[in-house]
C-alpha cells in the first residue's frame, strides 16, 4: 500500500515522522485526507518547539539577558528562512502574522485603508478562499469609495482570462487579490501572467498562497508580485504564525495595522513613532515557538526538496484524477489543466456530509462543507457542498485506491 | 465497509431522507421559519398552519441538506401534526436529549408512541458532529411557534 512512489522520495521513511500517521482507528490505519485543511506535524517540528521552550524561551526584542538574545536569535533565523524558502530578496519583506487570514486582513486594512484611493478598485476571483475576499467586502462596505471587482472562473475551474482584463481594462483596480492555488478546485493559477497583466494597468497584486506554497516551489523574485501571503500550519508547521511577504518600499508606504509594543520607534503619552519594517507589522509579542516551529517546517521540507515534492505530488494527482474519475456518480469539481492534490467531489446519491460520516467510519478523514468557499460551490451549482480530499507529502497510492474503494461501497450504501 | 453504520442510517432514515414526508410549501401559512446550518449549508423553511385553539393543523418544510437532517425534519412534521404548541415544545425537548444522549428517561412519561416514531434518529448521539443535523428541523419549529422572526440554527 505505501510503496515508495518516486525514486529517492521514501513515503515510508517520510510518515515514520509523522506521529499522528501511526493511529489506528477503528483497527484501520488512519488515512488522514484533510492537508489542505491543516496539515499534520513531523517529529521535527514537535521537537523543535519543545527544545525552544525547554532550553531557549524568553520574549524576543526585549531583554538584555543570555535567554532573550537565544529566543531573539531563533525568531530572526526563521524569518531568515522563510526569506529563503521563497527566494524574497530581503528578509525584510517577511513580516509575521498570525495566519493567512491576517496576513491578507494586514493588508486590507494597512494598503486598502491607508494607501488606496477613492474610486480604485480590488479585484479578485470566484474562487477565493473566504479569507480572500470577506475583508475586501469590509473594505467595499467601509464607505471609501472603493469599488469590489469579481473575476470569473471557467467551467474547468480555471480563471478567466478575458474576463479578467476586461475588468482591469480602465485602469481603476488598484490592488489584485487573487489565490496561488484553489482550495477547493485544487487549480493552479497562472501567477506571473496574473502579475504581468495587473502591473500594465497599473494594479498591485496580493496572492494567496495558503495552498500554492505548500505544492509548489514559490520564488518571490520570480513572481514578482506585490504582497505574498502563506500559514505555517499548512506548511507542516504549527498554528497561530503565518507569513505576509511584502515589498519594502510598499511597508514604507503602509501605516501600521495594529498598534502596540514592539512596532513603535518611540511613544509619548501625546503620540509615537512607528518602527522600521518589517517590526511596525508586528504588534505584541509575536509567535515565537510557533516560528521556531515554522522554520524546522521549512528546514524539513527543504531537506527533502520542494522538486521531490511536487514529482510526488503530480504522481498523485495523475493516479487520484484516473481512480476518482472511475467511481460510479461522482462528480469531480474543477478539471483545471495545472492543479496540485485537492479534489473536491459530490456524489450521486449522498450528501457530503452523510457521505462523510460513512468515509470517517471507514478511517478516511476528508473536509465536508463548502471548504471556506460558498461562491465557488454556488457558481457549480453544489449549494449542498462538496467533500474533499487534499494530500499532504505523507499520502500515498494505495490511500488514493482505498479512498475509490470506500466511495464506490458508500454509493452502494445509500442505493 | 460500512455495515455497522446502519444503526444510524437505519432503512426508515434512508427511506424519509430520500421521499421526505409533507416536503412542500404551505401557501397559506399562518406561522414561517428559516432554520439554517451556514457552516455545513443546511437550510429549511417550515410552514405551520395553526388551529384556533392554537394546536398544528398542518405542517410542512422545504430545504435542502444531508440524509439526517431531511429525515429528521420528515419525522418531525409527521409526529408534530395536531399536537399542542406546549406538547411540540415538550417533543422537542426530549428528541434534543435523545439525539444528544441516546436515551431519553422522561419519555415513558406521556407522548411514548410520538417518541418511538424519532427513536430512530438515536443513533446520531454516536456522531458528535452530526447532532446539529437532526436538531435543526426542532429548532426551527421552536422558533416557528415562537413566532420570533429569527433564523434557527443548530450550530
Amino acid at each position: 500500500m505505501n510503496a515508495p512512489v518516486q525514486p529517492g522520495f521514501d513515503v515510508e521513511r517520510i510518515r515514520a515522522d509523522f506521529p499522528v500517521l501511526a493511529q489506528q482507528h477503528r483497527g484501520r490505519p488512519l488515512v488522514f485526507l484533510d492537508s489542505g485543511a491543516s496539515a499534520q506535524k513531523p517529529r521535527q517540528v514537535i521537537q523543535a518547539m519543545v527544545r525552544s521552550m525547554e532550553e531557549r524561551y524568553a520574549n524576543v526584542h526585549r531583554g538584555a539577558y543570555r535567554l532573550s538574545e537565544a529566543a531573539t536569535a531563533d525568531y530572526e533565523a526563521a524569518r531568515a528562512a522563510v526569506a529563503r524558502f521563497i527566494n524574497a530578496a530581503d528578509p525584510r519583506e517577511v513580516i509575521f502574522t498570525t495566519n493567512s487570514t491576517a496576513a491578507i486582513n494586514l493588508v486590507a486594512h494597512s494598503w486598502g485603508r491607508g494607501v488606496m484611493q477613492p474610486g480604485q478598485a480590488v479585484l479578485v476571483s470566484e474562487m477565493e478562499h473566504h479569507a480572500n475576499l470577506v475583508p475586501w467586502h469590509m473594505l467595499r462596505d467601509d464607505n471609501r469609495g472603493i469599488e469590489l471587482r469579481i473575476c470569473r472562473v471557467t467551467d474547468a475551474g480555471e480563471l478567466d482570462l478575458e474576463d479578467f482584463e476586461a475588468k482591469l481594462a480602465d485602469g481603476k483596480v488598484g490592488l489584485v487579490a487573487v489565490t496561488h492555488m484553489s482550495n477547493v478546485l485544487g487549480t493552479v493559477t497562472p501567477a506571473e501572467r496574473i502579475v504581468a497583466m495587473a502591473h500594465a494597468r497599473g494594479a498591485k497584486v496580493l496572492l494567496d498562497g495558503s495552498q500554492a506554497a505548500v505544492h509548489r516551489r514559490v520564488d518571490m523574485q520570480a513572481l514578482g508580485a506585490d504582497f505574498y501571503a502563506f500559514t505555517g500550519h499548512k506548511l507542516y508547521g504549527p498554528t497561530g504564525i503565518g507569513v505576509l511577504w511584502a515589498r519594502l518600499e510598499h511597508q514604507e508606504r503602509m501605516p501600521p495595522f495594529l498598534g502596540g509594543g514592539d512596532m513603535i520607534a518611540s511613544v509619548t503619552l501625546e503620540g509615537s513613532t512607528w518602527a522600521e519594517p518589517p517590526a511596525k507589522f508586528e504588534a505584541g509579542t509575536p509567535p515565537i515557538v510557533e516560528a521556531v516551529g515554522l522554520h524546522a517546517a521549512i528546514d524539513y521540507v527543504s531537506a527533502i526538496g520542494m522538486p521531490a515534492l511536487e514529482a510526488h505530488e503530480h504522481t498523485l494527482v495523475d493516479h487520484a484524477m484516473r481512480r476518482l474519475s472511475d467511481v460510479a456518480g461522482l462528480t469531480l469539481l474543477g478539471r483545471a489543466q495545472d492543479r496540485g492534490g485537492v479534489f473536491s467531489f459530490a456524489l450521486d446519491n449522498a450528501h457530503p456530509h452523510d457521505l462523510a460520516t460513512l468515509l470517517d467510519r471507514a478511517g478516511i478523514a476528508v473536509r465536508a462543507g463548502r471548504h471556506c468557499a460558498e461562491p465557488l460551490h454556488a457558481r457549480f451549482g453544489l449549494e449542498g457542498g462538496t467533500c474533499r480530499a487534499s494530500f499532504g507529502l505523507y499520502t500515498t497510492l494505495g490511500e488514493i485506491d482505498y479512498l475509490a474503494e470506500a466511495l464506490t461501497k458508500a454509493r452502494e450504501f445509500f442505493s | 465497509m460500512f455495515d455497522d453504520l446502519r444503526d444510524l442510517y437505519q432503512e426508515v432514515i434512508l427511506d424519509h431522507g430520500r421521499k421526505p414526508r409533507n416536503f412542500r410549501r404551505l401557501e397559506d401559512a399562518d406561522r414561517t421559519a428559516r432554520g439554517d446550518n451556514p457552516m455545513c449549508g443546511d437550510r429549511m423553511e417550515l410552514f405551520l398552519k395553526l388551529r384556533p385553539d392554537g394546536a398544528i393543523e398542518d405542517v410542512a418544510f422545504q430545504g435542502r441538506g444531508c440524509a439526517i437532517s431531511m429525515a429528521s425534519a420528515s419525522l418531525m412534521t409527521e409526529t408534530v401534526k395536531g399536537k399542542s404548541p406546549a406538547e411540540a415544545h415538550i417533543l422537542g425537548d426530549r428528541f434534543r436529549n435523545l439525539a444528544m444522549t441516546g436515551a431519553c428517561p422522561d419519555c415513558g412519561a406521556s407522548l411514548e408512541e410520538e417518541m418511538e416514531r424519532l427513536q430512530p434518529l438515536s443513533g446520531v448521539h454516536e456522531f458528535p458532529s452530526r447532532v446539529k443535523c437532526a436538531t435543526l428541523a426542532w429548532h426551527t419549529l421552536n422558533a416557528a411557534l415562537d413566532g420570533s422572526g429569527k433564523e434557527a440554527t443548530s450550530e
